[in-house]
């Protein structure tokens, strides 16, 4: 075993044994925190399955996040209030899917239009899709336009109650641990090898046979689902669904993790996300401004440490560029 | 003669230079064709537009009598033409096996497989060791792309057209940048495939074509100003007026 795998596992069991211990020792709110962090770490492996293995860097994830969400929400507040019973529901299996049906086919029509561009185009036109989205539930007033939406039952699921922290922290932390098993899987396979070809030398491997566009798209759409997944769990971890999940920003901080984390790893996603949500924490006890030093410590990361931190911790680490 | 390759009427312009002007051109089967001409003669232009990632302006390219001349590149390499990169175009972040074992994986059909790693498929390695032996490169099978020598990337070049399993290889200047002896290790290699192998050769290393070629095609300023066997050609006058620079 090398030393990654290594790593992967201690984070992955601490991530396992420390929040039932903050619960039992009465330190529920630490328990809330990894619930956070686990759900946004589902979001960043899903990221890195583009920006990692397919170099594709894409500024729009936010809105996954938040269509999966709103795929909770509007179900269960229509199972409240009424009206548009075809998709009204506190079942978890069917907000579950909705979520991830949707962002899939949002993630193929958008991604169609956004893989035809590179580099930067790419990042304003994925940038621009999720502000569109962003600005749509700003605009519906019946889900409560930027004021959100309030649920107050959340995914129904056989055997498990998502109102027990402990259950919820479980469930995000199984469907984690999924998804990066997905994600390395795919890396590795025959897709896995088309899609980092493509991330090195695209022109080589249209040469070599392959139309490298439907395999990217392929991947964005993968990608796109995993990360309305994490969005389903995001607004049943909040319980309060607003446009303001798939803020800009929020892309912006998933695509921090990803590269603070180490990009095109297993556990680097969670590393990152792992680091975000506890830096955000102690940086905003001390000063509003905590955006800032987060800042040059991302960059002090990405100039210093090829391969973010992971890359740092283990070894692999090479400073600078060549 | 059974032609693999026919290119009849080929013209593209940039701007007003004819890059490439009215080309009729055959491929044999299981020959060596070399394309020589001067700097500038429109050779690399005319590769693009086989492999496809140049459109031409006019004229028809057919390949095993399938007229391919709007098929887009990766298209093409799955019909069986394969290319070399004058300028090396490898994936230097992967290693050598795995950058042959892409070019194998290119014969299937599609690679929308997502389960098995790709590394512990018996099939894709062994046959990219294979190109590698052809090429005298299996001992550095395990190596980081980047750490090997420019002659290596060169054969590494021909190990990829090799492992696509391609029926034609059109190679760019695959002599480029060698010194002495890697340039005859080169011609070595190439020797080996020319029996077995359809290729069309862009080359300005004048030894290295004489040696190989059967059939031998000069290009100046986009025209094929004469095609022929390496004799033919040595003693066509044209051809020695306008390019082996002979009064």
């Amino acid at each position: 075993m090398d030393r990654k795998q290594m790593i992967t596992l201690a984070v992955m069991a601490a991530l396992l044994i420390l929040p039932p211990l903050f619960i039992w020792t009465g330190y529920a709110f630490y328990l809330d925190l990894a619930t956070r962090l686990v759900i946004l770490a589902i979001a960043a492996v899903s990221l890195n399955l583009l920006l990692g293995y397919g170099g594709m860097a894409s500024f729009g994830h936010a809105a996954f996040i938040g269509i999966g969400a709103y795929a909770v929400g509007i179900p269960a507040y229509h199972n409240t209030y009424g009206e548009f019973e075809l998709v009204a529901s506190y079942n978890g299996f069917f907000q579950i899917f909705l979520a991830v049906a949707i962002t899939a086919l949002f993630a193929l029509i958008t991604g169609i239009i956004c893989l035809r561009t590179k580099g930067v185009y790419f990042i304003m036109i994925t940038m621009a899709f999720a502000q569109m989205v962003f600005y749509l539930f700003i605009s519906l007033e019946v889900y409560g336009g930027d004021d959100g939406l309030v649920i107050d039952t959340r995914s129904e699921f056989p055997l498990l109650n998502l109102d027990n922290p402990l259950h919820l922290y479980f469930f995000s932390f199984i469907s984690l641990a999924a998804a990066m098993l997905i994600v390395r899987t795919i890396a590795r396979s025959q897709f896995g090898m088309v899609l980092k070809g493509a991330m090195g030398n695209e022109e080589r491997m249209i040469a070599l046979g392959y139309n490298t566009y439907a395999y990217k798209l392929t991947a964005y759409v993968i990608s796109g689902a995993m990360c309305g997944y994490a969005g389903a769990l995001l607004g049943n971890f909040t319980t309060f669904i607003s446009p303001e999940m798939m803020g800009w920003t929020r892309s912006g901080e998933l695509m921090f993790m990803v590269i603070l984390g180490g990009a095109g790893s297993t556990i680097g996603p969670v590393i990152g996300s792992g680091l975000f949500v506890l830096v955000e924490e102690l940086l905003s006890s001390f000063t509003i401004y905590w955006h800032l030093p987060f800042g040059l410590m991302l960059i002090l990361v990405v100039l210093l440490f090829r391969g973010g931190l992971l890359g740092l911790i283990s070894g692999n680490s090479k400073s600078g560029g060549h | 003669m059974d032609s693999l390759l026919t290119i009849s009427g080929l013209t593209k312009s940039f701007g007003g230079v004819h890059a490439t002007n009215d080309v009729n051109l055959e491929v044999a089967k299981n020959q060596l064709h070399a394309i020589i001409g001067p700097n500038g003669a429109g050779k690399t232009t005319l590769i693009s537009q086989l492999s496809g990632t140049l459109r031409p302006d006019a004229g028809r390219i057919t390949f095993e009598g399938r007229d391919i001349t709007a098929t887009p590149a990766y298209k093409r390499a799955g019909l069986g033409i394969t290319r070399s990169f004058q300028i090396t175009s490898l994936l230097s972040a992967m290693s050598v096996i795995e950058n042959v074992a892409l070019a194998v994986q290119a014969r299937n059909k599609h690679s929308f497989r997502f389960v098995r790693a790709a590394h512990k498929i018996s099939y894709l390695r062994d046959e990219a060791m294979r190109a590698l032996e052809k090429v005298g490169l299996a001992h550095r099978a395990g190596e980081n792309t980047a750490g090997l020598s420019h002659g290596e990337h060169r054969q590494m070049e021909i190990a990829l057209a090799l492992a696509t399993n391609a029926r034609l290889m059109l190679l760019d200047e695959p002599m480029a940048g060698l010194g002495p002896t890697e340039s005859e290790k080169m011609i070595e290699i190439l020797q080996g495939l020319k029996s077995t192998h359809t290729i069309l050769l862009i080359e300005h290393d004048m030894d290295a074509v004489f040696a190989l070629a059967d059939q031998i095609s000069v290009l100046v300023y986009g025209k094929i100003i004469a095609t022929g066997t390496p004799d033919e050609i040595r003693s066509n006058v044209a051809v020695r007026h306008a390019y082996l620079g002979e009064e």
